[in-house]
């Protein structure tokens, strides 16, 4: 299944398909009638300059911002449109926010231990015994973001980094099958930046990406497909090479600011 | 574990306190038994109060009314057997003829204890279910909280002919044959007292050590996380208010019994605010503080109260206030205080960063 061949250039399994998407913030309208499909086990990027509304898309996909209009389907038939936050979450589709949000009073394991993929109702909490399957992953997710040595240290007291990554760890925990991920590389070194790049590869194993990413670098080593956002519309989609060879993307983005942000 | 070190645990030290608390009433006279006693209803309170706040972080300025709902309850049943089936004297001056139903169903003992724990739960869990559904919080759920004792205050007093109005009820003198005025029945009391708040503090202990415990403390760090790790937060919030609201009113039972009457002022905005402040000197999200807390505050007012009583509300307010400012912790912190010192910086940095994020939540 995993492997599949597609040489008859047949499309892969979808997982999201996104119709028409609405936001509007009073009169200004953030995301305006935007269109949006990935494939299964795709890492997509999004990228556009700042307040292109890509924040604003990975917010209505988990459910923090309603849309005013349009239809937003997750694998084959579940629509999120009138989904609470727990809902969306339990169906598979994981946030890591843009500024690390932890639980600063847990330990990094019982930080773990709570986004862990579980029964999350109240009762099953409350019946909840460690089990020897989930220590064991809890264990080799301490190995995969570096903090095995500080599982009991309260998470409030990591650096900034590894708090990134403890968060990275705690959607990994979940179990999604879609991760949205909003500038992970934000505020890393460039030996983190590494890191975290062949994470999303080995992450991509298991479950679908949406990364938001202002590092054209970054982008260009790790996207297998990009969209570019204007002003809450869809500017552009393909490979990062047929990206920048649009004359639009070029105008808006990659031009001027692209420069910029590269010095 | 050695028992040095285990006695430094908080199992130990509570412990420790459950001897001392069981010996006390050898050394002391009946009458400060019986107001340990009391103390000791407050102290289950408080445990059930600091779940909510000081581990899930939702301040509750109306528990005086749980606990309220519990003592008037059992004030009924008590006033109904104590006046064996006749009308209590505040109901004939005001003119009614026979007991109204809802004490007529009180006079059921069984009916009385279940529902001095079950009403002040369904009206938590009335309160919690449209509040934190439509993610009312913070200050604005505290308000709420404090409208509620407001609004019941309000009712209890206009509703004189029901419930003795102002001036509450205060005929409390038997319950199942035995005098409430008698030293052995306010001993056996004090003991009941004990062993409930024994029972509180295991059941709490192990509740906040669950998974579900790590749930709350999540819930206080960032409920907006964890609902993107598929909590239902507001079902868990409601929960935990519903679970300490009845806590609450069973705490209001056995107060009432050792205290022998309520009035609307014992459970109004102020003893609900105090309550609060318990938790605060004791130290939030501890349960061990808390308990300590509502104990030494309520020496400290008696003491207080009987040889400087035109001092005693500016000294509670001074404890108050130094507290927060040196000790944010409460006194749960000087132990890990004395501790880091010994230790060194190392932790220190640790814990204060964990600390200053704490803050932000309160
Ligand atoms: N809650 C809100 N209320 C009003 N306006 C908002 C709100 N959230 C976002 N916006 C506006 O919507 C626009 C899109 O914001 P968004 O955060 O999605 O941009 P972005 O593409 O993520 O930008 P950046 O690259 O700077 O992160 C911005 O102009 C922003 O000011
Ligand atoms: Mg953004």
């Amino acid at each position: 299944m995993k492997k599949q061949n597609n040489k008859q250039d047949q499309p892969l399994t979808s997982i999201l398909k996104c119709r028409d998407v609405l936001v509007k913030f009073g009169d200004f309208t953030a995301l305006d009638r935007f269109s949006f499909g990935m494939a299964d086990k795709e890492i997509h990027f999004l990228i556009g300059p700042n307040g292109a509304g890509k924040t604003t898309f990975l917010d209505v996909l988990c459910g923090l911002t309603k849309m005013s209009d349009g239809s937003i389907t997750f694998q084959k038939n579940y629509s999120i449109d009138d989904k609470k936050e727990f809902e969306i979450a339990r169906k598979g589709i994981g946030r890591k926010f843009q500024a690390p949000s932890i639980f600063p009073h847990l330990t990094v394991q019982e930080n773990l231990e709570v986004a862990m993929k579980q029964e999350k109702g109240v009762f099953s909490m409350l019946r909840a015994k460690m089990t020897k399957k989930q220590k064991e992953k809890i264990d080799r997710q301490l190995e995969i973001i570096g903090l095995a040595g500080k599982r009991d240290i309260l998470a409030g007291g990591l650096s900034h980094g590894q708090k990134q990554w403890l968060e990275i760890g705690m959607v990994m925990m979940q179990e999604p099958e879609l991760l949205l991920l909003d500038e992970p590389i934000a505020g890393m070194t460039e030996e983190e930046e590494e890191k975290t790049g062949s994470l999303l590869r080995e992450l991509k194993q298991d479950c679908s990406l949406i990364v938001v990413e202002h590092d054209m670098d970054f982008v260009r080593e790790y996207a297998e497909k990009v969209t570019v956002m204007h002003e809450g519309t869809l500017l552009s989609e393909g490979t990062m090479e047929e990206i920048q060879q649009n004359d639009k993307v070029r105008e808006v983005y990659l031009g001027s600011k692209g420069a910029d942000a590269h010095a | 574990m050695g028992l040095s070190k285990w006695i430094g645990t908080k199992q130990g030290i509570f412990i420790v306190l459950l001897v001392l608390l069981a010996v006390l009433p050898l050394i002391l006279n009946d009458f400060h038994t019986n107001l340990l006693g009391r103390y000791l209803a407050f102290a289950i309170l408080v445990i059930g109060l600091d779940l909510v706040w000081g581990y899930t972080g939702i301040l509750s300025l109306g528990h005086g009314i749980f606990f309220g709902l519990g003592a008037y309850i059992m004030a009924i049943y008590v006033t109904t057997e104590s006046s064996g089936g006749a009308l209590p004297d505040f109901m004939m001056w005001s003119g009614m003829t026979e007991l109204p139903f809802l004490w007529e169903l009180l006079s059921n003992p069984v009916a009385a204890i279940l529902l001095g724990i079950l009403l002040p739960m369904a009206i938590a869990s009335l309160l919690g279910f449209f509040t934190f559904r439509n993610r009312i919080k913070g200050v604005y759920f505290t308000i709420l909280t404090q409208a509620l004792v407001l609004v019941t205050v309000t009712l209890i007093v206009s509703q004189q002919r029901y419930t003795g109005g102002s001036d509450g009820l205060s005929g409390l003198s038997t319950m199942f044959g035995f005098s409430l005025s008698s030293p052995q029945t306010q001993l056996f009391l004090y003991f009941l007292t004990l062993v409930v708040l024994a029972a509180v503090f295991y059941f709490c202990f192990k509740l906040v050590n669950s998974r579900f415990g790590k749930v709350l403390i999540a819930i206080r760090d960032g409920e907006n996380r964890l609902r993107f790790s598929g909590y239902n937060t507001a079902y868990y919030k409601m929960v935990v208010f519903t679970l300490s609201a009845g806590i609450a009113g069973l705490a209001g039972m056995l107060y009432v019994l050792q205290i022998r009457i309520i009035t609307p002022t014992m459970i109004d905005i102020i003893p609900s605010i105090e309550m609060a402040l318990w938790v605060a000197i004791g130290g939030r999200g501890t349960l061990l503080g808390p308990i300590f807390g509502a104990i030494l505050a309520n020496v400290g007012t008696t003491f207080f109260s009987e040889n400087y009583p035109e001092l005693w509300t500016y000294f509670i307010g001074l404890v108050f206030i130094v507290v927060i400012v040196f000790l944010p912790g409460g006194l749960m912190s000087i132990g890990n205080k004395l501790k880091r010192k010994r230790r060194g910086s190392d932790h220190e940095e640790a814990e204060q960063q964990a600390g200053s994020a704490a803050d932000k939540h309160s």
